[in-house]
């Protein structure tokens, strides 16, 4: 069935599941959220062991979501894989290192003979949740703002900036997505928290980081927003596939595209009614909401990256190097092969469903913890 | 063409993959071997109702847990090292390569990390089954991965199932089956899992070997040794036969490959297999007698490699130089060709440009009349087609003899381990203790054959490694070469001093902190 669908229909959903992956591994983020709180939501060693393992064993579902991200990018659209990750060479090696550094971490912390002593394995925890999370955040922001490169005749990458990628920070768009994932991860760590550990002391101070990191949460994402819809954007012309800056490109986007505003709304209210009824109304749910609202707005946000004739990965300062969803691709025959493969995808999200229902159905407290013979 | 590449950012970028690939290779194949004898040890369990059975699987599970994250940790950097540090590879073939890599997400590691939490954290939450089923699926998920990453590195040495596409200027994918089975991948993915198998199976007869050396756990080490020295003798029979397998593909499609394995610099006919060798240090395809002391098995190199006593074997000096009797031609031919095509391809893209068709078909005939050759455009010399010699022949060498003593080794172990006379024989313990190690060694070893045998090629004729990377300063590259030095180096001493001191607590203490 795939390989009677046209090639454009085939790169737009190939999209869309990028921009799945890509709005599930944010939300599921509330595992490096959470890792930047273990010192303030815990006071004592016992706390912080109830933490560790109500985070440790999530983490490598959002790692692995990651690394599926990575493949599915490859796969789908190489020209993003060759030209971001070799252009952008110092912003994604940062990012890797932040995450090679989270693996072992869970795993080595309390083990005698560790080598590096606890402390170390919990700063890696938190260099993983703080600057790994921010950087993605701005990386991701380029998708929008835009970054200088070159692609030649046969389209190998040169990038003009001898930073390679870390100059994105240098932009306040770009640091403003970044800071407004920081803080949303923090939420929905400690949202889960609430929900996946059976503690007073825990919940009650959860709730107050849930209120403390709203604030510069909304603060950031306001303005990324902002900045967002007043800014020119990268359109193309489909029949030439000339690229050009167009104003309120973005802003034309979301009106173009309404079911993208309505999910983007949607999102946004999710994600601020979680945080209400965890603030004010002591719901141990939080996390689905605001969780759900997540996935919501960054998926929104990747439609308005992709769709409607932008460019995803647009280059401000060489235009037509820009690359979008139909440039980027792989050919027509990839593309369905792996549409084929995709269909797996809900059965896979069915059995981590189950799995994780099996596991949860008690949740961790003190007891639990004492009782079980595999604890990080 | 390749003047105009650097050539130590190559070199850098290779060692920089070579590291991460070597590291990542000390971890998997625990990984894909003891998945498999812990769901065995489990299954004995779930039968026969014995505590002690699950102590023991505990015991090895603690282990397997331990090697588990750093292969993660490991593993994500040669992921997106594809896109860091050869993005030209990842275009030009990632049409290809990009999907066996995103399949291996999908199915294979969503496999392994959910059971894995059922496998850890679900011993008094679900039932025995439903933990059993899941140990297995663990163990299916992580050679289901293996099976991925293998059929995009088989690709590598024998590209099947695509074209080139000029309008593109990259390789694109025609049939997925036949990347999928193509001799290569099959026996690729069996001859490296056995491999794995036959590590973790030292790896467990070491540490047993110990317990009764310093007669300890001593029935945890009995039983181990009975499941690991079947499981492994049964793998390291299978391993040689695939092996065969390999060296058999490697000179049907890889003649080079072959000839710098077995040092081999003038072809012949009947040739010999060097069982062990020694090169002289200015071996060259110009001189006739290349070893210094050398000790061979007549005519069974060219039954192996071409089912046939009496075939010719192409040398390395055949390979540069043609051989016009063996229908062979000459690396500078195919050169001259793969210039034009390359050529050809420029003009072509050059009046395509302009919007002149006539022309532009033109060019594109010439180009599709020797783009078998394109890959060849690139070097400047013949002899830029050979691979490193030494460091092939010795690795093969040291593979194969270790794979022999492996088979030996097994026998000798289960054969006391069933009479019962394991525990005084010291020496035979000593010497199993030694051989953990030694399984590295050949898997490594084995890797490097693989690897470093394929070059100048990173795609084999069609694509050359230095015009496979990123473009980037190569201070750059030395520099987050060092960072995974230090980074892993440090990784690695932590967790082998965690497995040791897991290993001396025994299967009661560590874990509990
Ligand atoms: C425990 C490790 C181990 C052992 C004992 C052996 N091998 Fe092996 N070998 C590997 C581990 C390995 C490996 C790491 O798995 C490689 C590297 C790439 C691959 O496909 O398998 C490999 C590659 C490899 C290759 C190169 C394949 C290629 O270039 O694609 C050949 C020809 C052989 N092996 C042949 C043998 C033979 C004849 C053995 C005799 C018993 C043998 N190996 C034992
Ligand atoms: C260049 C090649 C390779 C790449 C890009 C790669 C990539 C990865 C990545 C990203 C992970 C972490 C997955 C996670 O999130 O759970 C991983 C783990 C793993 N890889 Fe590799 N890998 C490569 C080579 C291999 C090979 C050759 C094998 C086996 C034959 C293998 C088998 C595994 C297994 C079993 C794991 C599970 C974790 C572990 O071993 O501890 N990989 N790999
Ligand atoms: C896991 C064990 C592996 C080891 C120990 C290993 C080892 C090496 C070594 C030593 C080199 C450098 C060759 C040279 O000296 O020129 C190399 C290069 C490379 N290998 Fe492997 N390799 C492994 C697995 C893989 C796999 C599974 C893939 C692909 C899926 C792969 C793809 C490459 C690539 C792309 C390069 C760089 C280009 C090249 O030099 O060909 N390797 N590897």
């Amino acid at each position: 069935m795939f390989e009677t669908y046209s090639y454009l229909f085939l790169q737009q959903y190939w999209w869309v599941i990028e921009s799945l992956l890509a709005a599930l591994l944010v939300f599921l983020m509330f595992v490096q959220g959470g890792q930047t709180s273990l010192n303030t939501i815990a006071k004592t060693e016992e706390e912080k062991t109830m933490l560790v393992n109500a985070l440790g064993r999530k983490w490598e579902l959002t790692f692995t979501t990651l690394v599926t991200f990575g493949g599915a990018m490859f796969a789908a659209f190489p020209k993003f894989y060759s030209t971001s990750f070799g252009g952008a060479y110092w912003v994604w090696i940062a990012i890797l290192f932040c995450f090679i550094i989270q693996a072992v971490s869970y795993e080595f912390r309390r083990k005698p003979g560790n080598f590096l002593g606890q402390k170390v394995y919990e700063a890696f925890l938190f260099i993983n949740g703080s600057l790994g999370i921010f950087l993605i955040g701005t990386a991701v922001a380029t998708f929008f703002t835009g970054s200088d490169f070159k692609i030649n005749d046969y389209n190998q990458v040169e990038w003009l900036s001898s930073t390679r990628g870390l100059e994105a920070v240098l932009n306040i768009q770009n640091v403003a997505l970044g800071l407004g994932v920081f803080f949303l991860v923090r939420i929905l760590g400690a949202q889960y928290f609430i929900n996946n550990i059976n503690d007073e002391n825990i919940d009650a101070r959860s709730r107050k980081q849930v209120i403390y990191n709203s604030i510069p949460f909304l603060l950031f994402f306001l303005t990324f927003v902002g900045m967002l819809l007043f800014k020119d954007g990268f359109a193309y012309d489909t029949a030439t596939n000339n690229v050009y800056l167009e104003s309120y490109k973005y802003l034309h986007n979301l009106l173009q595209m309404p079911i993208v505003l309505i999910l983007f709304l949607f999102g946004v209210v999710f994600v601020l009614g979680g945080i209400f009824i965890t603030a004010f109304k002591r719901s141990k749910k939080g996390i689905w909401f605001s969780g759900l609202g997540t996935i919501f707005t960054v998926f929104a946000l990747f439609m308005l990256a992709g769709f409607n004739h932008t460019s995803f990965y647009p280059s401000a300062s060489n235009l037509q190097s820009s690359l979008t969803i139909e440039n980027s691709s792989s050919s027509h025959y990839t593309l369905a092969a792996m549409g084929y493969v995709s269909l797996f995808v809900p059965f896979v999200v069915l059995y981590i469903y189950v799995v994780w229902k099996a596991i949860d159905k008690k949740k961790i407290d003190k007891q639990e913890i004492k009782e079980n013979d595999h604890i990080y | 063409m390749l003047g105009t590449i650097d050539l130590s950012l190559v070199d850098w970028s290779r060692a920089q993959f070579a590291l991460t690939a070597i590291y990542h290779w000390f971890f998997v194949p625990l990984t894909l071997g003891l998945s498999f004898l812990i769901a065995i040890m489990e299954t004995i369990y779930v039968r026969t109702g014995n505590e002690e059975w699950k102590r023991i699987t505990k015991f090895w599970m603690k282990l397997f847990g331990i090697n588990f994250a750093i292969g993660i940790a490991t593993g994500i950097i040669l992921e997106f090292e594809f896109g860091t540090n050869w993005s030209n590879y990842s275009w030009m073939v990632g049409d290809i390569f990009g999907a066996p890599l995103a399949i291996e997400g999908i199915f294979a590691f969503f496999l392994e990390s959910t059971f894995i939490a059922v496998m850890f954290f679900g011993w008094n939450k679900v039932s025995k089954k439903f933990h059993l089923t899941s140990t297995w699926l663990v163990a299916f998920g992580s050679n289901l991965s293996a099976l991925w990453i293998l059929v995009a590195n088989a690709w590598m040495q024998y590209p099947v199932g695509m074209h080139f596409n000029p309008g593109t200027a990259r390789s694109e994918m025609l049939n997925f089956w036949d990347v999928l089975f193509s001799p290569f991948a099959v026996n690729k993915f069996l001859h490296t899992v056995t491999s794995a198998y036959v590590v973790a199976a030292l790896f467990v007869l070491g540490i047993s070997a110990w317990y009764l050396y310093k007669k300890r756990e001593l029935l945890l080490a009995k039983r181990s040794i009975i499941v690991a020295a079947v499981f492994g003798l049964i793998s390291a029979l299978f391993l040689a036969m695939t092996g065969d397998g390999s060296a058999y593909l490697v000179a049907q499609k890889q003649p080079m490959k072959l000839a710098a394995m077995e040092g081999l610099y003038h072809g012949k006919k009947g040739a010999d297999l060097v069982v062990f060798g020694v090169l002289k240090n200015d071996a060259h395809k110009d001189s006739l007698d290349n070893f210094t002391f050398n000790l061979g098995i007549p005519k069974l190199l060219s039954a192996l490699g071409y089912k046939n006593s009496n075939a010719f074997v192409p040398g390395i000096k055949d390979l540069v130089d043609g051989n016009p009797k063996e229908n062979i031609m000459s690396a500078g031919a195919k050169i001259e060709k793969g210039r034009v095509a390359l050529a050809a391809l420029a003009s072509f893209k050059e009046f395509k440009k302009l919007k002149n068709q006539t022309k532009a078909d033109s060019a594109l005939g010439v180009f599709n009349a020797n783009s078998t050759y394109m890959g060849y455009g690139y070097f400047d010399t013949p002899e830029s087609i050979i691979p490193n010699v030494p460091l092939t022949f010795y690795s093969f060498r040291i593979m194969i003899l270790l794979g022999g003593f492996f088979i030996f080794l097994f026998m000798l172990v289960l054969y006391f381990a069933m009479k019962n006379k394991l525990e005084s024989k010291k020496l035979l313990l000593f010497i199993t203790m030694l051989s953990f190690p030694l399984g590295y060694l050949a898997s490594e070893t084995g890797w490097i054959v693989a690897e470093v045998g394929r070059q100048p090629w990173a795609i084999q004729d069609l694509l050359p490694t230095a015009v496979a990377t990123t473009h980037i300063g190569t201070s750059s590259v030395i520099t987050t070469f060092v960072i995974f030095a230090v980074l892993f180096t440090a990784l690695l001493i932590a967790e082998i001093k965690i497995m040791i001191s897991q290993i001396k607590s025994g299967p009661e203490g560590g874990d509990h902190v």
